[in-house]
């Protein structure tokens, strides 16, 4: 066991000399690595970042059913009672016409607007929150309740939501086939450093096979060169998100301040940081088992 | 029992060329035994048969009880580490020293560290090397070249050591050097097989002789 500590410690160390023998190449590989992983990564911190944003701004589903402007009480108390008896709904809240108005001559800037009308412009509603945010509930509740009697127009207010629910969902495919591709990228990028560093040393693995080194001791320094190539090109990988998030929220900052948001893009949580260099070191590996392999299968015996 | 022993042992290279024909023989544990022939008769062959570098196409090649056409790929190493190779062109490593290039076989076989040095110092020893330790092996002589090959090959311990032409670069006084430590293995047990067209050196050293005369034992 200490042997074998021993064995794995010497083979890392050799394999670190090695790095540093020729930091350029090392450095270019690792950038390689790192700019293929930031794509994916960076696209889906920003996604996760406006779901996050999308789901803030709407919590629950919301109907508004907007009524005629000659219903008269009887039709509300009728309207109101089909809305509570359907399947699906949670509150009904009704919004007087009278009462709406008032709060929007209490919004800054329309009192002078609302001043000026000579008679109130709005309808009576209601405010419908549904019990869960199935969009097929919310279709078909929505055509349900455009049919009621004096009922002019139904808003689902979470159309956008949903579209920009649809437009995430989109985009996280992206970044999955995105992320597949960059990988096979990246497993490509150490399969080839790692052949080179085959060639430089072909004499010594020729030396180590003939003494009798087992293949196991001659992938070892080439699976630690491949995963820490992986871990390196993670690190920039993160470091090059995190950089452009600082720049972009630098920018965001002044757009959300325009909008009264304090909106910003949040880093990645640690899970996430870890996963992504966990999945560079294995695929580093890879890229490193593949070569070696490829290598001593060309070359079994000598 | 033999060491090593040949039985109608043929190999064909890819392109038709017959190195050895019906080559049949047999070493005892601890004997020293030279391999000669003129050049391309096959004898380096024959050693890399015995090495598992080369398979045979035909006949049985049994070295160590074992039997190499029947060993599996991932025996051949424990196979190797019973056998030390000094080889024409054997590769010397010019990015580390005489010393690294000693202990590389032992740290390539699972040897701990200490006891390591402790056996490349010994090996470098035997070979007059060690005051030469820290030097790259590019700036030894042709002579120290070969002995710093003899000290990796045998600071394993190997039961066997095969020699290809080792004093065919040198001159008369390194060969007989080289021979020397040779000789010197073969006294404490270990089996040695070299092959040479050098008829001085068997001539002075009067050990058993294989001659090959293409790719067939005389």
């Amino acid at each position: 066991m200490k042997i074998w500590l021993q064995h794995h410690f010497l083979s890392l160390a050799q394999t670190l000399r090695r790095l540093l023998r020729s930091p350029f190449t090392t450095l270019l590989s690792v950038a390689a690595i790192g700019i293929a992983l930031a794509l994916p990564t960076g696209t889906y911190s920003v996604l996760a970042n406006i779901k996050s944003f999308s789901g803030r701004i709407s919590p629950e589903p919301q109907l508004s059913v907007f009524l005629s402007r000659d219903a008269g009480r009887a039709d509300i108390a009728g309207v109101e009672a089909r809305l509570r008896d359907a399947v699906g709904v949670s509150t009904v809240r009704f919004v007087d016409r009278n009462a709406a108005l008032a709060d929007l001559k209490r919004s800054p800037g329309m009192a002078d607007v609302v001043g000026a009308l000579r008679d109130n412009p709005l309808p009576d509603a209601f405010v419908v929150t549904l019990a869960s945010t199935d969009p097929a509930l919310m279709d078909s509740l929505e055509r349900e309740f455009g049919s009621l009697p004096k009922v002019v127009h139904v808003q689902a207010e979470s159309v956008w939501v949903r579209r920009l629910d649809a437009l995430l969902r989109l985009g996280r495919t992206a970044v999955i086939v995105l992320g597949v591709l960059l990988g096979l990228a990246l497993v490509a990028v150490t399969f080839n450093t790692i052949r080179l560093q085959i060639l430089t040393q072909r004499d010594e693995i020729e030396v180590c096979r003939l003494i009798g080194a087992t293949n196991a001791y001659i992938r070892r320094p080439f699976f630690y060169l491949g995963s820490l190539l992986g871990l390196a090109g993670g690190l920039a990988a993160l470091a090059i998100v995190w950089a452009a998030l600082t720049v972009l929220n630098r920018d965001l900052a002044q757009l959300a301040l325009l909008y009264g948001s304090d909106f910003r893009l949040r880093p990645p949580a640690t899970q996430e940081l870890l996963g992504v260099l966990a999945l560079a070191v294995v695929l580093g590996w890879l890229g490193a088992y593949l070569s070696v392999s490829k290598y001593l299968r060309e070359s079994p015996r000598d | 029992m033999a060491i090593i022993s040949f039985s109608q042992v043929s190999k064909r290279y890819p392109g038709g060329f017959e190195a050895l024909r019906g080559v049949s023989f047999s070493v005892e544990p601890g004997e020293m035994v030279f391999l000669t022939g003129h050049s391309g008769a096959g004898k380096t062959t024959l050693l890399k048969l015995i090495a598992a570098i080369e398979r045979p196409n035909g006949g049985s090649v049994i070295v160590n009880g074992k039997n190499l056409s029947a060993l599996r790929a991932g025996a051949i190493p424990y196979l190797r580490r019973n056998i030390g190779l000094v080889f024409q062109g054997q590769k010397l490593l010019y990015d580390r020293s005489v010393f690294d290039n000693v202990m590389l076989p032992l740290i390539a076989t699972g040897h701990p560290y200490g006891e390591s040095m402790r056996r490349a110092r010994a090996a470098l020893q035997k070979v007059g090397l060690l005051e030469r330790e820290k030097a790259n092996p590019v700036t030894l002589s042709g002579g120290e070249q070969q002995r710093l090959c003899v000290a990796r090959a045998v600071v394993n311990r190997p039961a066997i050591l095969l020699a290809d032409e080792p004093t065919a670069s040198l001159d008369s006084a390194y060969a007989d050097e080289i021979m020397a430590m040779f000789d010197a293995f073969n006294q404490v047990g270990v089996t040695v097989l070299i092959a040479t067209h050098d008829q001085f050196l068997i001539g002075k050293w009067r050990k058993r002789l294989l001659t090959l005369d293409h790719g067939q034992l005389r």
